[in-house]
């Protein structure tokens, strides 16, 4: 019952961080003893993590921030010290009072400095990592060498290259020339390991952060190591069952080339590619991603790191829904339909005047909108002023399917609150249709607008529309309500705008544009501002920054943010 | 055919896992009853036991690769393993192997073990027997021969031959 409680109670002061002294390459840091692992639960901090706060690079392959440590691929080894302890247990001091430090080396051979691994080494009071000593450099050196003594060294080919770990350290800390004079073990080549993964087992070099991923946070333990020593493999159980909504991760996951996406493999060498901050539409999660685009092709969608949303992962569907963007029977003219049933194109100007001079005419209650909870909040915004002036009807339709226990949500809209939080919807989205419907039946309704939504699939039939005086539509892609339109609006895909979605748990989240819009399309909250200036007579903010700020001055659950304050990760917002 | 595991046989694993605070320490114990009882361990038998421990079976398909005794085909019924590790390689285990594998027209250049196609041998080379002061040593089966000659060897193929 406390949750009535009017006053919330003062929140207690974070406990005081404990600290410890280390030295990194001889500077001087404090570094908080415990730092959260990769389940977010407080652990001693690793050396790995000390370097990092740093800023010492410490080159690894296993070792990954979301995933357990595992610490088999060596290449974070490091040489350190810690403080020498005299027989009464108090530090021996250096002529000069610094504490004297007992350098790590080989038991048996004194002379050799003996690494650790960075990823797995808790740090110690007074300990000295040096990350950037020739011993440690040494060490890189060897680990690589031997990583490198059956890889296959297909760079040419590989579609890794250019943002491949074992290339970019081998540059760093490789051999030019190969040692290896013996035959290289041959692994299986383009494995099928599931249907969106092809394997290469010859470029892999075992760190097992697919198999951690799959097991500890996918939950599907597909993926083992079979066999022994240099003929160690990557394998599913069965050719092809690696099929969860999650494998796609595990090429992001795998530092080298060995995991290839059978979407991306062998399409376009990744140095090409623009990226452009975005978010996943496929769903209410809005998982976080980055588009990779060349010459106004998407060739591809990345999960973006973020803690609030979708830590650093996304589901498979999701990242393969990007090819309906480049579909060739995309709306790309703005039309008019003819009573004859002919139509022509007509220029953005002429459709804006004539809805304009239509709209001026319609009487209040006869004009009814739906709108998608696949738009942006902006554009829900115009939308909803639009349909203010009226007193119409608004309404959006619910998209649902099964939600999982990762990531995906049940709401397949990516602004479902979006569309609540202006107006549009109500909690139970798609309540009003009916109404609507009727509304059309009994002639009340004279005016349909209809964003990006087909009609004909939520009781509103092409008998229905048929009857209307006016059928305004916009749309991407061409469905039965667009073929009933009296003007036909092309609007863009997000890949095409920016703006904000709202997601399922109230994350504002703002998207960038990656890809020109195609045709005659613009922008829908460009087009809608236009509309709504010329209909309403009031003046619209004329940039997107603007009318996001506007919408956030009407809406108290917003708390006043502004776009520029929405940042890369998104902000809260009250739902 | 179906894979069926005896009713006593799985009555004795499912004792065994209980030995076991987690049941999939029992997987290794599993493996060699099942080898014991079919000669080989299947790709059903895998999938059997990951099934008994909870485990998935490519949890259990590691164990079964990584260790060369685990076998995932039907042996010879004559099983011929050649000790070359040093000793014995020195006392001519290389040509004692190609012996065998001539003789019964295996590849002298394939890895690891093979059988011939009647079923009647295996042959293979494996690590020190741990006898190295009578190299060169070979197991026939469960029996340890030690410095083994030509002759030696063709009483084992002899033998093999003949017995059903
Ligand atoms: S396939 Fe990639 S991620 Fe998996 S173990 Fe090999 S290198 Fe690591
Ligand atoms: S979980 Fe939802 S938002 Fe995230 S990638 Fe999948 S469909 Fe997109
Ligand atoms: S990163 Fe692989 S052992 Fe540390
Ligand atoms: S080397 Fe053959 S028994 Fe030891």
């Amino acid at each position: 019952m406390s949750n009535v409680a009017t006053t919330a109670p003062a929140p207690a002061a974070p406990p005081p961080v404990e600290k410890l002294k280390i030295k990194v390459d001889g500077r001087e840091i404090e570094v908080p003893k415990l730092m959260p692992d990769w389940q977010g639960r407080l652990q001693p901090t690793t050396m790995l993590q000390a370097c990092q706060i740093a800023g010492a690079e410490v080159p690894h392959y296993c070792y990954h921030p979301k995933l357990p440590v595992a610490g088999n691929c060596r290449m974070c080894l490091v040489e350190f010290g810690t403080p020498m302890m005299g027989p009464d247990r108090k530090p021996v001091l250096n002529p000069d009072g610094t504490p004297k430090i007992a350098k790590s080396v080989l038991p048996y051979e004194p002379g050799t400095p003996r690494g650790a691994i960075a990823c797995a080494t808790p740090i110690s009071p007074g300990m000295e990592i040096y990350p950037g000593s020739a011993a440690t450099q040494q060490m890189r050196e060897a680990v690589l060498e031997s990583l490198l003594i059956n890889h296959p060294l297909d760079c040419p080919i590989c579609d890794q290259a250019g943002e491949c770990k074992l290339q970019e350290y081998s540059v760093e800390h490789g051999q030019a020339n190969s040692r290896f004079v013996e035959t290289k073990v041959h692994k299986p080549k383009a494995v099928d390991l599931g249907p969106r993964i092809v394997l290469d087992d010859e470029r892999c070099i075992l760190c097992t952060r697919c198999i951690r991923f799959s097991r500890d946070i996918a939950g599907d333990d597909a993926l083992g190591i079979v066999n022994r020593g240099s003929y160690n493999t990557i394998a599913a159980w069965k050719e092809g069952a690696f099929d969860n909504n999650y494998t796609l991760n595990t090429v992001d996951l795998c530092p080298v080339g060995a995991l290839t996406s059978r979407d991306f493999r062998f399409k376009m060498r990744v140095w090409f590619l623009k990226e452009t901050r975005s978010v996943c539409t496929s769903c209410s999660t809005g998982c976080n991603i980055t588009i990779g685009s060349r010459e106004d092709v998407i060739h591809r969608y990345e999960p973006r790191d973020n803690d609030a949303v979708n830590a650093a992962w996304m589901c498979d569907a999701g990242r393969l829904n990007y090819k309906w963007v480049g579909r060739p029977d995309r709306l790309k003219e703005v039309r008019r339909r003819n009573a004859d049933g002919t139509s022509d194109r007509i220029p953005w100007e002429t459709a804006i005047r004539e809805i304009t001079a239509r709209l001026s005419n319609a009487v209040s209650g006869s004009v009814a909108v739906v709108a998608s909870a696949r738009q942006t909040t902006e554009e829900l915004h115009l939308l909803k002023k639009l349909a203010n002036r009226f007193g119409a009807i608004t309404d959006s339709v619910p998209r649902t399917g099964e939600a999982d226990r990762l990531l995906v949500s049940a709401d397949r809209n990516p602004n479902s609150n979006g569309a609540r939080l202006t107006g549009i919807a109500y909690t139970e989205m798609g309540i009003r249709l009916p109404e609507i419907a009727e509304g059309i039946r009994s002639g009340s309704i004279r005016t349909l607008v209809v964003f990006g939504e087909d009609v004909t699939q939520h009781g509103i039939g092409a008998d229905l529309l048929a009857r209307l005086e006016t059928l305004v539509v916009s749309d991407i892609l061409p469905n039965p309500t667009t073929a009933a339109a009296h003007y036909l609006l092309p609007g863009c895909a997000h890949a095409e705008k920016r703006g904000t979605y709202i997601n399922g748990k109230g994350r504002l989240q703002r998207f960038l544009k990656a890809v020109e819009p195609h045709g005659d399309a613009r922008p829908e909250w460009e087009f809608l501002r236009e509309l709504v200036t010329a209909v309403t007579a009031q003046a619209v903010p004329a940039t997107l920054e603007g009318l996001f700020n506007e919408m956030s001055d009407g809406i108290p659950a917003f708390g006043g943010v502004r776009w520029a304050g929405i940042g890369d990760l998104g902000v809260n917002v009250t739902i | 055919m179906s894979f069926s595991v005896p009713s006593k046989l799985e009555a004795e694993l499912d004792e065994l896992a209980t030995h076991y605070p987690q049941k999939r320490s029992a997987s290794l114990m599993f493996l060699h009853a099942l080898q014991e009882h079919f000669g080989f361990i299947s790709r059903d038998a895998v999938e059997w036991t990951a099934t008994k421990l909870g485990l998935q079976p490519i949890n259990v398909y590691e164990l079964v690769t990584f260790y060369p005794m685990f076998r995932q085909e039907k042996l010879g019924r004559t099983q011929v393993r050649v000790c070359r590790t040093l000793s014995c390689a020195l006392a001519g285990a290389y040509e004692l192997r190609d012996h065998f594998c001539k003789n019964l027209g295996l590849d002298t250049a394939k890895h690891g073990p093979q059988t011939t196609p009647d079923g009647k041998f295996t042959v293979e080379f494996v690590e020190c027997l741990a006898s190295c002061g009578s190299a060169p040593v070979v197991m026939v089966n469960d029996d340890l021969l030690e410095k083994v000659t030509a002759a030696d060897a063709e009483k084992v193929l002899t033998r093999g031959r003949v017995t059903e």
